[in-house]
């Protein structure tokens, strides 16, 4: 045992958890963690209330069922896994419908302003990929009140003192300090490949510094940057997640990259509209006439194409992203029927998104918040013209991998230290940076709850793995850690006498425009070799960078460096994991495999780093050997689809995606789209 | 036709202690459609030289979200304190003004665009700005809200702790303790809410010495630059009001 106690030592030291990340999976693990008496050391690169997830628009899913439409967790269940084509391992997937309800009940409790009814009851919407009211929202800045509600609380926890369990404070220590302003570099681990620590810089002063953890949680987020220009925030290069990956962390269904519909264009940045403007009735068309001159709101109803509406008459607009991304994609590049633009004198990849026929207080109320955002950078109203959007990167479903350990019933067992945990021993993950619950594509509104729910999990998974632990971290030698350390800032100073002719802005453009070109919507292998041959090249030359700022305080350019160095290596992940996936399976579609292909590839991408001379490279394995808290495990490519059957995925028809939606829909509220059917049986 | 290009011009410092490093530089960036003064700010980083030639250090600053809802990269467009992200080159200098930007000047500067805001949270921490939550397992729903106070609520929560108002309020400097309006503001939002309500009287307490709600001298400067539009000003009325209340009453209702 390294301590009875859960808060300190033997030798008295203060124990603490070092978490990454303070987005909703970071800061729920955090607020899981105090609760559970463990103090914990918070990092973060901005501070955490600036963190991506205060993007997050359209809402949180949990089959509260206050419609009384018939949906339930169950449903819920089976709607996530159909929406993301059976790639999922399903037991997490119900462990998170099944928590849904209770996040958002808990959310409400902590003060988050969501839309209420007229009864004071909770308001729900619709999102992509089901036919039930299951989104809760806050406006459209949903994320934002999330990530403020969570914030809060654990601000609350870095006023209050740590308590060892027999009730004595323990003095100047608090249960939460925060270090903002951080960039994560690198895993500290002992001889045997444990999580012991972490390697950290000041990004004001630039120090880099060494802390000690029983374990480490990565909830670092997603990668969106890699493609350039994207919906996220630009903290998203996946760095994080990209360095635990070198040292030897399991990079899962990398391949899986989902591309929303409907975002508007940027010089720095694809800002996201909202599925929600489609969950509250908003349409999507381009005009029937290629050529028509006319601006939106002059193409009269009858020289529209509502195409989606059209081709899935069961879903409609609300089709998940990535087939309303592929039918966007068909209609604009492969048809050229994309929106004319006179300024540029052609059919743009761009399709009107229209709200004009939804009363002006109904949106300000529900949608205020994106509709701002179209206002502001459009320069264009939106409650009286259709808004034109195109297709960004917005998201990943792949990640690091990470354990679950299933119950009887299918749910996961709350409390094992397997749950969230990645093969290398004491680290956990978290949030989009894990691969665990959207399977080949995610449905909207669903990553708020799973990142939520995995910190439900993390934080009671590692305060067990710590109560096991035979040695702390807090026992192993100064040597260890001032070695990562010294590691790390030679790495820094080696960036800092970089005097190559590259430029590592220019050369991260040239690399993610081919990404977002080659590697999104339509996947080709030829293509793909050439994507993958040009991540040879942007690796090689990034070796001849050239340094612009040899500042010692707030050097962005040196951070950059390393940023950028370390999205090299997840591009490759992606592209090398899309050129091997021979099969068409949600967001990856390849145009000469059109077809699911489950015996071949009903499978977890799972990838290693490896390095052959000086060039990096990945390799794909079917099973590897881990251990969790001491115990020797095994685990294998294959997914547990123990509780839905897998099936094809058809959207045209209404209630497709859960057999029980079909069905349960009929009762209550008959014949909306009049032909609901029982058919949809595994 | 010749090449429309932007100017910058920017106040840059090396560090707090580096007085003698202020200076202005200017910068020139090719426009590009729907630029922003992030995305030449983007531009100066692939080619850091100055409009004069000289090669330089490429400009620090912060950023985040890039649509306004982080908070994180306000600072001084033109003289007026704002989100950069936000700050359309067409709009602002749409006949190729010169565009300047600062650093704020109420926070203790880190490097060029970049200030230190951790005072603003300090001041979160310091009125409990939270409901104070038995726990996180399941209790079952919340209380009950009407629509009216989701609305009331709704704005006052979009603070993202971004600075403009303390920046332009004359009452915070640097010889003052004034709190500022963003942190009142909160104290009104969790003072609103059913649960946060039950401790209401520890956060106005913190609001009534030296630097708490009475400090504000009314100049509504703060309600102006606030890109969330939030009612700075009723705020600070309404958590005036109460705490006046609980000075004269407080220890009878206890
Ligand atoms: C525009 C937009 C709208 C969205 N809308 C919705 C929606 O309506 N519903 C929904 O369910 N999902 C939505 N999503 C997806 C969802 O917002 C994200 O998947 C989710 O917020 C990710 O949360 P997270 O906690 O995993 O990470 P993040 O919120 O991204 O947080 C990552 C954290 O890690 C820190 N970090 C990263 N790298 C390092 C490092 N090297 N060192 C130190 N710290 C580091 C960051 O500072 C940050 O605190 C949306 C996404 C976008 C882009
Ligand atoms: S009203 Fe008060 S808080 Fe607002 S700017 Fe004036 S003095 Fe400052
Ligand atoms: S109140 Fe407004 S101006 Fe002040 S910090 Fe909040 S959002 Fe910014
Ligand atoms: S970058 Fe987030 S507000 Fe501008």
């Amino acid at each position: 045992m390294a301590s009875k106690s859960l808060t300190r030592t033997d030798s008295g030291k203060t124990r603490r958890v070092i978490v990454v990340g303070g987005g909703l999976a970071g800061l729920t693990t955090v607020i899981k963690l105090c609760e559970a008496g463990v103090p914990v050391d918070l990092f973060s690169l901005v501070p955490v209330k600036r963190s991506h997830s205060v993007c997050a628009q359209g809402g949180i899913n949990a089959s509260v069922n206050t419609k009384g439409e018939g949906d339930s967790p169950r449903v819920h269940l089976e709607e996530t896994v159909y929406g993301g084509d059976f790639l999922a391992n399903q037991p997490p997937v119900k462990g998170m419908a099944d928590a849904a309800p209770g996040i958002v009940y808990m959310l409400d409790r902590m003060g988050v302003p969501f839309n209420r009814t007229a009864e004071g009851l909770l308001d729900f919407r619709r999102f992509g990929g089901t036919l039930f009211h299951r989104t809760a929202f806050a406006g459209a800045t949903t994320g934002q009140q999330l990530l403020y509600a969570l914030d809060e609380q654990v601000r609350r926890y870095e006023t209050v003192d740590v308590e060892d369990e027999k009730g004595i404070l323990v003095k100047g220590e608090k249960m939460v300090r925060k270090f903002e302003f951080w960039d994560f570099l690198s895993l500290v681990q002992d001889d045997n490949g444990r999580a012991i620590g972490i390697v950290a810089q000041d990004l004001k002063s630039m120090e880099i510094d060494s802390f000690v953890g029983e374990a480490v949680c990565l909830a670092t987020g997603g990668p969106g940057i890699v493609f350039g220009k994207s919906t996220n925030s630009v903290i998203n290069t996946g760095t994080a997640a990209s360095a635990v990956y070198q040292q030897g962390a399991c990079y899962a269904n990398g391949e899986f990259i989902q591309i929303h519909p409907t975002a508007i264009p940027g010089a720095d940045k694809l800002r996201l509209i909202s599925e929600s403007a489609r969950g509250e009735g908003g349409r999507v068309w381009v005009p029937k006439d290629a050529k028509e001159r006319r601006r939106g709101k002059d193409v009269p109803e009858k020289d529209r194409d509502y195409f989606l509406e059209a081709k899935y008459p069961g879903y409609g607009n609300l089709v998940p992203r990535d087939i309303a991304a592929r039918e966007l994609f068909l209609k604009c590049f492969h048809e050229n029927k994309g929106v004319y633009n006179d300024k540029s004198q052609k059919n743009e990849l761009e399709v009107y998104l229209d709200l004009t026929h939804i009363p002006e207080p109904t949106l300000r109320r529900k949608l205020a918040g994106i509709l701002e955002i179209y206002e502001k950078f459009v320069g264009e109203d939106p409650y009286h013209n259709p808004m034109r959007v195109f297709p960004a990167v917005h998201y990943s479903m792949g990640g690091l991998w990470v354990d679950f350990e299933r119950r009887e019933d299918g749910g996961l067992v709350r409390g094992s230290a397997r749950n969230q945990a990645t093969n290398i021993e004491g680290l956990y993950a978290a949030g989009e940076c894990d691969y665990q619950y959207h399977g080949a594509n995610r449905l909207g509104a669903n990553s708020l709850l799973s990142c939520i729910y995995a910190g439900l999990e993390a934080g009671p998974s590692i305060a067990t793995y710590i109560k096991g632990l035979t040695k702390s971290s807090f026992d192993v030698g100064s040597s260890v850690f001032e070695k990562a350390e010294n590691r790390e800032k030679a790495n820094y100073q080696a960036v800092l006498k970089m005097d190559g002719k590259e430029n590592a802005y220019k050369l991260h453009e040239e690399l993610s425009i081919m990404m977002l070109r080659d590697c999104t919507i339509e996947r080709h292998n030829a293509v793909l070799d050439k994507v993958i041959a040009k991540v040879d090249e942007v690796e090689e030359r990034s070796k001849k960078i050239g340094i612009t700022d040899t500042s010692g305080r707030a050097n962005m350019g040196a951070q950059f460096i390393r940023h950028f160095k370390n999205m090299v290596v997840l591009a490759r992940v992606i592209a090398q994991g899309a050129r091997n996936r021979d099969e068409s399976r949600g967001a990856h579609f390849k145009p000469d495999f059109k077809q699911r292909d489950d015996e071949n590839w009903l499978r977890t991408t799972l990838a290693f780093y490896g390095e052959n001379g000086n060039k990096s490279e990945v390799k794909y394995v079917r099973e590897f050997d881990y251990n969790v808290a001491g115990k020797p495990l095994h685990a294998t490519d294959k997914v547990d689809i123990t509780l839905v059957t897998p099936r094809a995925r058809k959207y045209e028809t209404a209630g497709a995606a859960s057999a029980v939606a079909a069905t349960a829909g009929k009762d209550d509220k008959p014949g909306k789209d009049g032909k609901k059917e029982t058919q949809a049986q595994p | 036709m010749a090449k429309r290009v932007v100017r910058l011009k920017v106040l840059r410092q090396d560090g707090p202690h580096a007085p003698e490093t202020k200076r202005w530089e200017e910068f020139d960036v090719p426009w590009e459609p729907q630029m922003n003064v992030i995305s030449s700010l983007m531009s100066v980083q692939k080619n850091p030289v100055t409009a004069d030639g000289k090669t330089v250090a490429p400009v620090v600053w912060e950023s985040s979200c890039l649509e306004e809802v982080c908070g994180a990269c306000t600072m001084i467009v033109n003289g007026k304190v704002r989100q950069s992200c936000t700050a359309l080159i067409d709009q602002i200098a749409p006949n190729g003004e010169v565009i300047t930007l600062e650093p704020m000047t109420k926070f203790p500067l880190v490097r060029d665009l970049i200030v230190d805001r951790s005072t603003m949270f300090e001041s979160l921490k310091r009125v409990k700005a939270w409901v104070n939550l038995d726990g996180s397992h399941e209790l079952g729903p919340g209380p009950r809200q009407s629509q009216e106070n989701q609305e009331e609520a709704y704005p006052l929560s979009r603070c993202m702790t971004c600075g403009c108002c303390l920046e332009a309020c004359p009452q915070v400097n640097a010889t003052s303790k004034f709190i500022g309006p963003a942190a009142i503001s909160q104290v009104r939002l969790f003072n609103l809410h059913p649960s946060g309500k039950m401790h209401a009287a520890e956060r106005l307490e913190t609001l009534m010495g030296e630097g708490g709600v009475a400090d504000c001298g009314k100049a509504q400067n703060c309600v102006e630059v606030c890109p969330k539009e939030i009612p700075l000003v009723d705020s600070i009325a309404q958590v005036s009001r109460q705490t006046t209340k609980h000075m004269l009453f407080g220890w009878l209702l206890k």
